[in-house]
């Protein structure tokens, strides 16, 4: 790992207090994103895996500060941000920028292309105001768009150019950091290719770095170096990606893996199922593995106190009281080696 | 399920789209027609007619269209004032009143809608309990309180009709701005660097328009109506002839002479129907389900 | 095939645009036997979930019409019978599941009510009866605690729970096909498994043949025995899922396996980059004659100006490509 992280964040914790539904009921917490830690090294790409509720949306937000934060520390370039407000905040933004997952609702219907681009710089005062317009030319031709549809609105756009535009902006005010909110799913096949080609190629030309967040193994291991694999709020495994993905150490890692279809054919009529009902939502967790419940090799210290996130083997991260220290996972014991 | 695929290259901007929308709407059309007819009446109609609407031109309570009383088309009031001369001279206060009151009744709500939807929280919470301390109160009674307390003039009536019905436009702009502060736009431009005035004002509040814009039309139409309430209860302004003044002033007549009363409703009438008109086609041309593939 | 029983042919489908029809499904023909299971593969606006309306007999409710072709279902021509006879169907003989379980129930009525209301419209027992079989159904499709979820509304239950409802639903009357419209986009992957794995299952004990539309080629590659690849409301390939994964035969086909990523289990420290289909789809509203993939392929020539007829590379593989023609020679 690089020594000069860009993106620095420890301890990240973000609780919602639930409504009651009456005077007289108990206040639950949800526990959307639990003591994270991550850092993300310049130029390169962190991607964070998990499933609706396992809070990695909420934690890109939180990063962001396009969300709360109940406790924790953000430090960007090295700069603690977490607590930054008003003017000072609104300033960071020039260095921090994202690209969300609807093409149609993360464009305002009422601006002109060229205008949504050029917004980040005019209100953040980036570039001499003589020199924008060339500059909105200038990301224009990067993601792929025509000048002349600089005039056009919105919903003139495809699913795919609107998705391009959103880069754009991104891009506009030239950020340290871009935080990548499930930029695909919302596209068809043949756009996703496009865009994440597109999003490599500028990372290899400008040097960007990429918070990508998703839940599709597939999108992550194309983009990232890097992948930390997230379930109900906490970080259970982390690695860089041949490695994860070769060898997948937490025993939800690799379920996760095994329900991922896959079109090479062998591989089809192979998989299980190993994982049975929906992810459980992440109010009041219990002070334990919070996996237990769903992992089919729980044992009793499962369920009674929670694994930390620790460093086995080749400098991995996994929060398993079951993977040993050199790396041997429970479905290796069992030889059920590769999902 | 997915519809099938929307053909590219519609030009123009959203609001552009709308008015094209509205104008190959019948029936907004008409609206439309109408209204222009009424602001005319309004706008050039005393010059064009110019009887003196307080002056008595024939007997009292003569019927319309009567061969012996050719000066009044309309015929007369109780006191054998010239009807149709109050018709062409109250057009002009009658719409101001309607149209002051709708604008203020919209700013208003509109102000204290937007803050509340948008901050959340506590200031939410404490403006809709002013919203709703206005809403229990009956409408009607609350304005003849505020008249009788400023005395009858056209401003005072207007601001009072303003200040007793904006809680709707309040609720529906809240409602608004609770749907849209959650959309990713609005994110993207608060990470753009946007500042809360920038994000109210700039973005939510343009993409909150359509329904507004329907809403004010329509509580123009309410306005005038709120208005003749008043004066019909003998609330008006009684040195400015309104259509509203006329039904009041010859109410008690109503059983002998139906026109001193009926011919300024029916004016009533054919101004909020086309104000409705137009706000129905504002509807449809805003609402994007509607739009032709 | 002798228990066929679905047959589509020459099926076209159209929808006003702008004052005018366009074709948003246009020549379409297959065949689905009993118990089998086809995948419809394409990209949204390719015309598989309008090919689904009609055959649900909804596409007049949706201001489309479909001035060519015949849909038979177990002999029955589905586009000539009445709109009584097709109510009848619908949900007996023919019912569909959709993307998204919670906009498709009714959030005032339990789920025991809902899946009681389908058997007692159709087979008119009672009240009693209709629960019952309501109950045997959530067991049937896996549902923890059934006696339990019967009495409550879907907002009550997961994503994956009430996508179990609407199967349940689907398959109370014991229809002969089932159509599956991107049953699992809306639902978590470690769901969407069990879900396939629950259609499968309820297909081998009942013997409903299943449709299943999707965009996911890893999906069908688990699930199904045979593809159709859309395109611009054409069909452009069919065949066996082995030969169409290992061999596509048309190059959209192959395009759209290559440049989806796939989950690589032994992955290199980097990846290349994806292979890409460049363009989009055009518009019905500017397709012109010849392949609606010509500006997009890479093997594009003067020939595709004229539309491709299916021709077969197999037995029971065949692609919408002149290609084929020219290999078939060499």
């Amino acid at each position: 790992m690089s020594a000069d992280p860009i993106l620095e964040v420890s301890n990240l914790t973000v609780h919602f207090q639930n409504r009651r539904s009456n005077p007289f009921a108990p206040h639950t917490t949800v526990h959307a994103v639990d003591d994270v830690s991550f850092s993300l090294p310049r130029g390169s790409t962190l991607g964070i895996v998990g499933e609706s509720g396992s809070g990695k949306t909420t934690a890109a937000l939180a990063v962001m500060r396009l969300g709360p934060i109940t406790a924790g520390s953000v430090k960007l370039a090295g700069t603690e941000i977490a607590g930054l407000k008003g003017e000072e905040l609104r300033l960071v933004r020039r260095k921090m920028q994202v690209i969300f997952q609807d093409p149609y609702s993360s464009l305002n219907p009422r601006m002109r292309a060229g205008q949504i681009v050029r917004e980040p710089m005019d209100l953040l005062d980036v570039y001499d105001r003589s020199e924008r317009a060339d500059r909105v030319a200038e990301l224009f031709a990067a993601v792929g768009l025509r000048p002349e549809q600089e005039s056009l609105f919105p919903h003139q756009f495809s699913g795919g150019q609107r998705q391009r535009i959103g880069i754009a902006r991104a891009l506009a005010t030239d950020p340290e950091i871009i935080v990548c909110d499930e930029p695909v799913s919302a596209l068809d096949v043949a756009i996703q290719a496009q865009t994440l080609n597109l999003l490599r190629r500028l990372q290899k030309t400008f040097g960007y770095s990429y918070l990508f967040i998703s839940h599709d193994l597939g999108v992550v291991q194309y983009v990232c170096d890097e992948i930390a694999v997230m379930y109900l709020g906490q970080i259970v495994e982390h690695a860089v990606q041949v490695d994860l993905f070769r060898r997948p150490l937490h025993p939800y890692t690799w379920a996760l893996m095994s329900a991922v279809p896959s079109a090479n054919l062998a591989e089809a009529r192979q998989r299980r199922v190993l994982l049975t009902g929906d992810p459980p939502n992440p109010i009041d967790p219990p002070d334990a593995c919070r996996f237990a419940e769903r992992c089919p090799f729980a044992e009793e210290i499962c369920r009674k106190t929670a694994p930390p996130l620790r460093a086995v083997a080749n400098g991995r991260k996994v929060a398993c009281h079951l993977v040993s220290d050199d790396g041997e996972a429970p479905q290796h014991r069992e030889g059920l080696e590769g999902p | 399920m997915s519809a099938p695929a929307a053909p590219v290259s519609r030009p123009g901007s959203p609001t552009l789209e709308a008015l094209r929308m509205l104008a190959h709407n019948g029936p907004a059309v008409v609206g439309i027609a109408m209204i222009a007819t009424i602001v005319a009446v309004a706008a050039i109609g005393p010059l064009l007619y110019p009887v003196d609407p307080y002056s008595i031109v024939a007997a009292p309570l003569s019927p319309p269209f009567d061969e012996f009383t050719p000066q009044a088309p309309f015929g007369t009031d109780y006191l054998g004032r010239d009807i149709l001369a109050g018709i062409i001279h109250g057009a002009r206060p009658t719409l101001l009143v309607g149209a002051f009151a709708a604008a203020l009744t919209v700013v208003i709500g509109v102000t204290i809608g937007a803050l509340a939807g948008f901050y959340g929280g506590w200031i939410d919470q404490a403006l809709l309990r002013l919203t709703e301390f206005f809403q229990v109160l009956p409408p009607l009674l609350l304005a003849m309180v505020l008249v009788t307390l400023f005395s009858p003039s056209l401003p005072t009536i207007a601001i009072s009709i303003g200040i007793v019905s904006w809680p709707a436009a309040m609720r529906l702009t809240r409602g608004e701005f609770l749907r849209i502060r959650q959309l990713d736009y609005v994110k993207a431009a608060r990470a753009a660097g946007a500042r809360n005035r920038r994000l109210i004002w700039r973005v939510i509040l343009p993409n909150a328009l359509p329904p507004l814009i329907i809403s004010a039309a329509l509580t123009i139409g309410v306005s005038i109506l709120f208005e003749a309430g008043l004066s019909f209860l003998g609330l008006g302004d009684p040195n400015t002839m309104t259509w509203g003044l006329m039904i009041g002033a010859n109410r008690e007549y109503f059983l002998d002479a139906w026109w001193p009363v009926s011919i300024p409703g029916v004016a009533i009438f054919f101004t909020v129907l086309s104000v409705s008109l137009l706000g129905d086609g504002l509807n449809d041309a805003f609402n994007p389900k509607l739009r032709r593939r | 095939m002798t228990d066929k029983i679905l047959s589509v042919e020459g099926l076209t489908i159209e929808f006003r645009i702008g004052g005018r029809f366009f074709p948003v499904v246009d020549g379409l023909s297959f065949d689905l036997a009993r118990g089998e299971m086809l995948g419809i593969v394409g990209e949204s606006g390719c015309g598989k979930s309008t090919t689904a309306l009609a055959i649900m007999g909804l596409v007049e409710e949706t201001s489309g019409r479909v001035p060519a072709g015949e849909i038979k279902l177990n002999g029955e021509n589905l586009l000539q019978t009445s709109r009584r006879r097709m109510r009848q169907l619908r949900g007996n003989d023919v019912a569909m599941i959709f993307q998204e379980p919670m906009s498709s129930l009714n959030p005032v009525f339990t789920v025991g009510e809902q899946i009681a209301e389908v058997v007692r419209l159709h087979h008119g027992a009672s009240r009693k009866a209709a629960m019952d079989h309501a109950y045997d159904m959530l067991c049937k499709v896996h549902i923890p605690a059934p006696e339990k979820r019967l009495h409550q509304y879907p907002h009550e239950l997961s994503g994956g729970m009430r996508q179990r409802v609407m199967i349940a639903i689907a398959l109370a009357c014991g229809p002969s096909l089932l159509i599956a419209d991107e049953p699992t986009t809306a639902l978590d992957v470690t769901v969407q498994a069990q879900i396939f794995d629950l259609l499968q299952e309820l297909r081998d004990a009942t013997g409903t043949a299943i449709i299943l539309i999707t965009h996911d080629m890893g999906a069908v590659a688990e699930t199904c025995q045979r593809v159709l690849v859309m395109y611009a409301g054409r069909k452009v390939e069919e065949g066996p899922v082995e030969a169409i994964l290992t061999e596509p035969s048309h190059p959209y086909t192959s395009g759209l396996i290559r440049c989806t990523p796939h989950l690589d289990r032994d992955p290199p420290a980097q990846l290349p980059m994806l292979p890409e289909i460049p363009g989009i789809v055009p518009p019905v509203t500017e397709l012109g004659k010849g392949c609606p993939f010509r500006p997009r392929c890479p093997h594009a020539h003067a020939r595709c100006a004229d539309m491709p007829p299916v021709i077969p590379v197999s037995a029971n593989h065949g692609a919408a490509c002149w290609l084929q023609e020219e290999e078939r020679a060499a």
